[in-house]
Formats: structure tokens, sequence, C-alpha cells
């Protein structure tokens, strides 16, 4: 049974900080620190956003570009590090958002940054179960990074959402895989408001050798190689990661510029490689071929081979692209992102 | 507002749901069970489109002490933020904030479309509140 994406939603707030304004705050060398980490600038969620309202918006984006009826979805997944509510999920809010349900499953969803694609892969077992119609699966996060530490430069806000299916399949899935270890690179321990993280640690045994292993297997057991694939997306946690793991793997610059949204909006965690793919499923071709891989600290990457249909162009154009949202701009000054970020107190 | 009030008004709070007038197709936001036009007791949920008009707007400086003492994350830490009128463009008006812009931006006759947002949340204990505000088209 072929199974695979009937529609996408992405949503990234307005709000930006430059990398610029925050290493002018600790002291740091901006130019330094941009052509370190290869941002310039990141994403913030509004005082009112949280990872629940980001999730609705990219739904409502998804099924506005679908024919589905929301009653149809039978199982709601969101991957996050943030979700607001410690005891009860964000699924029920975004099903209620959508007007789906009230005959639907949902779990919230954790693993560092993969979550998002794991929802993906849970989605398909249930619809080539024949268990459900449709399913929902997000990656959403409005990502945490202590003051002064290296992540604040990074840790952005945004997310993008998936409607899995088989009938009207716009992106037909061809095989999926996962690579997963014990690996603490980072973590957040339960009632912290930071997560903590390896250092050097994060890149060779972590990011590197999940990313490259998943994607060298895939590639293995179909029997492509990068040259049969015309985008590829990775995990972003920086600029530098996706573009060395790119390179060490054989794809190009062109296969990865269109996904690559790192160095404009920063870091999305769970939503990362989810809106990068988002993106490309804004420009790609009927038949041409894409390779995503995500990363999930902790650790795992799960990879996903994946041709455009000919539905594609149908139903394309009826939401704003993700693009639009990148430009869509207003920037904050450090004091302004410290009452954003909730870095103080009220009275 | 308590648990159960935010919990029966989630409808008009996140999908604009009002109500219809089966007679004189009268609309209302927020629903109501009777139709003021008419007198007709046969009402019916509808949706109503998130864009609108703004008619008009006022900036809050102060908000409002939680009578129960408990600290107002949102829409406390927003201040100052923009309380407007809306003029739907299916005809009703209601009475929502308007988001991602700064007061000197906003101005009367505006054109606006709904968004999903926190509309209150207390402190880190309470139960948080979405609804439907509004941003500048």
């Amino acid at each position: 049974m072929t199974v695979g994406i009937v529609s996408w939603g992405a949503y990234v707030p307005v709000y930006r900080i430059k990398v610029e304004e925050i290493a002018k705050i600790w002291g740091a060398d901006p130019a330094a620190i941009e052509a370190g980490l290869g941002i310039k600038e990141k994403s913030v969620p509004a005082i009112d956003e949280d990872s629940v309202t980001i999730a609705v918006e990219a739904s409502r984006n998804a099924m506005k570009r679908s024919s589905v009826d929301p009653m149809e979805i039978g199982a709601v997944y969101f991957g996050s590090e943030s979700h607001p509510y410690a005891v009860k999920p964000t699924g029920t809010i975004v099903a209620e958002a959508i007007q789906a349900g009230p005959n639907y499953t949902t779990v919230d969803m954790e693993f560092a940054c993969k979550a998002g694609t794991a929802a993906i892969q849970i989605c398909m077992g249930l619809v080539k179960s024949g268990m459900i119609n449709y399913g929902l699966a997000g990656g959403v996060d409005t990502a945490q990074g202590a003051p002064g530490d290296a992540l604040e430069y990074s840790a952005a806000a945004g997310g993008a959402v998936f409607i899995i299916g088989k009938k009207n399949i716009v992106a037909k899935i061809n095989h999926t895989l996962s690579f997963t270890s014990d690996t603490p690179d980072f973590w957040r321990r339960e009632h912290q408001h930071y997560p903590s993280h390896g250092g050097g640690f994060t890149g060779e045994p972590a990011y590197f050798n999940h990313i490259i292993s998943a994607t060298k297997r895939m590639m293995k057991i179909l029997g492509t190689s990068p040259k049969d694939y015309d985008f590829a997306v990775f995990h972003q946690p920086n600029g530098k990661f996706p573009s060395r793991a790119s390179k060490k793997l054989g794809f190009t610059e062109e296969q990865i510029k269109p996904g690559f949204l790192v160095d404009k909006i920063g870091n999305t965690y769970s939503g990362s490689s989810m809106l990068g793919l988002a993106a490309v499923l804004d420009i790609a071709k009927p038949a041409q071929r894409v390779l995503v891989t995500s990363y999930g600290s902790g650790a795992g990457s799960d990879c996903f081979d994946i041709t455009i249909t000919d539905n594609i162009n149908e139903i394309r154009k009826k939401v704003p692209p993700v693009n639009d949202y990148i430009k869509d701009k207003k920037y904050l000054d450090y004091a302004e992102y410290s009452k954003f970020t909730k870095h103080y107190l009220l009275h | 507002m308590t648990v159960p009030r935010i919990w029966r008004k989630i409808p008009q709070y996140y999908n604009l749901i009002g109500k219809k007038c089966q007679k004189c197709n009268s609309l209302y936001f927020p629903p109501r069970d009777v139709c003021t036009h008419c007198g007709e007791i046969n009402l019916q949920n509808y949706k109503l489109e998130g864009n609108g008009e703004i008619i008009t707007f006022t900036v809050i400086r102060t908000p409002m002490p939680d009578p129960e003492g408990e600290i107002i994350d949102i829409p406390g830490r927003q201040i100052p933020y923009i309380i407007a009128i809306i003029k739907l463009d299916q005809g009703p008006c209601l009475t929502s904030e308007i988001v991602d812009c700064s007061p000197g931006e906003v101005k009367i006759g505006k054109k606006v479309k709904s968004v999903f947002r926190k509309i209150v949340e207390k402190g880190p204990r309470g139960v948080i509140q979405y609804g439907c505000k509004f941003k500048l088209i």
C-alpha cells in the first residue's frame, strides 16, 4: 500500500533577534559567533505564542491546503520539547482548533528534535495497517536556550505539520528507517527551564554518527546514491553541522539549499527538519526525489525517501509558503527578547 | 474565568462559532439563544470567517489585577497591548486583541485576520486559555 504526505502546513513567528544583538549582551564577538554557528538571526515566539499556538497555525494551513474532512483524521501526534503542559496533551487542543474529532487518538511525543519525524512514522504505520484514514503529524517548538549559553544564539520557534494518508498523496514516502542509540549529548531534566548539553560531544558521536549512519543505511537498502535525489534535508541545529554532514555523504549545496533555513530562523528543534521538508514541498516538481534525515539528541535519526507526485501542483499555492513566513519579520532588542522569553518574573 | 466556563466557550474562542437565525438569517457573536431581530428561537451554530476591520481600539497600559491575587502572565506581560472592536466581514462585531504590532501601527479601518493565541495564562499552575486574536493584514 502506498502511504505518503497528503498535505503540509508551516508556521514561523514574526519576531526575530539578531545573533549580533545577543553577542553584544555577553561581550562576545558577533562576527566570530555568526561564522562559528552559521546563523545570522533566529525566530522568537510572541509573548502569547507557545508550541500549541504554532501547532494550530501550521495545522490550519495543512487543512486549508487539503480537501481532507477533519472528522476523518484518526490520529494527532505532535513532537516537541516545549509542550506547554507536563500533563495535558497538545493534540487535544490542536484537534479541537481544526474541528477534528472526537474519534481520534493522540499522545504528546518527545525525542529532542526528532519527535516530529517519529510522529510521521507512527501515522504511516496506522494508515498502512488500516486503523486510520489520515493522521496529523507535527514537529513544533518554542526552543529553550539558557541566557549566556551557546544555545541562546540558535534556540528558535516554529513548526510544520503533515497530513499522512493513502489517498490524493502529494509526496509518496517510499521508505523510512531509524538509527538510534543511547548517546547523552543533550538533555533536560524534569522541572528544569533550560536544557544541558555535552558541548563538542554533540558533534561526532551524536549528530554526525546518527545522521550519516541512517542516511547511508537508507541509500544502501534502496540502492541509491546522492545523485538520485533532487533535494536533501538534514536536521539543522546550526548552519555548520548539516553542511558538513551533507558534504561527508556526497550531497551538493544545491541539493540542500532549498530546505536550509537555520541561517535565517535558527534551530526550531522539533520543527527543524520538518520545516526544511515543508520548504522543499513548496517548490518541488512532480517525480522529484527528496531525502530527509532528522536528528534528536539522546539520540536517534529518522530517514525518509520521498517522491513528489503530480497532485502537488493542485494544492501548493492554497496557503503561504514557508518562505513568506521567513520574510515577514520584526526585530527585537535584547531587553524586549528578555520580556518575551520570560527571563524575569512579573511582580 | 472558571475552568468549566473556559471549556464551555471553546467553540467560540477557538473557531469563532456564533449563531445564525434560521428564520431571518441574522448572525450573532457571541452566540445567543434568541434572535433579537425576529424573536426566533431556532438558531444554529455558524462558523464565522476570521477576517474583518478595526472599528475602534484602545491601548491597555495597566492591566486589571487578578481578583484571586494570581500573577497574570498573559495578558499582564504583554503591556502595552491593543484591544479593538472588530467588525467581521460577515457582520457581527467582537472585542479582541490586536497582536504582532505596536500601538502606533493600529488605525481605525485597517483590515485584520484571526490568529490562534494564548488569551489568559495565570502563573505557572493554572489552565491556559487559548483562542482567537487578530493581526493586521
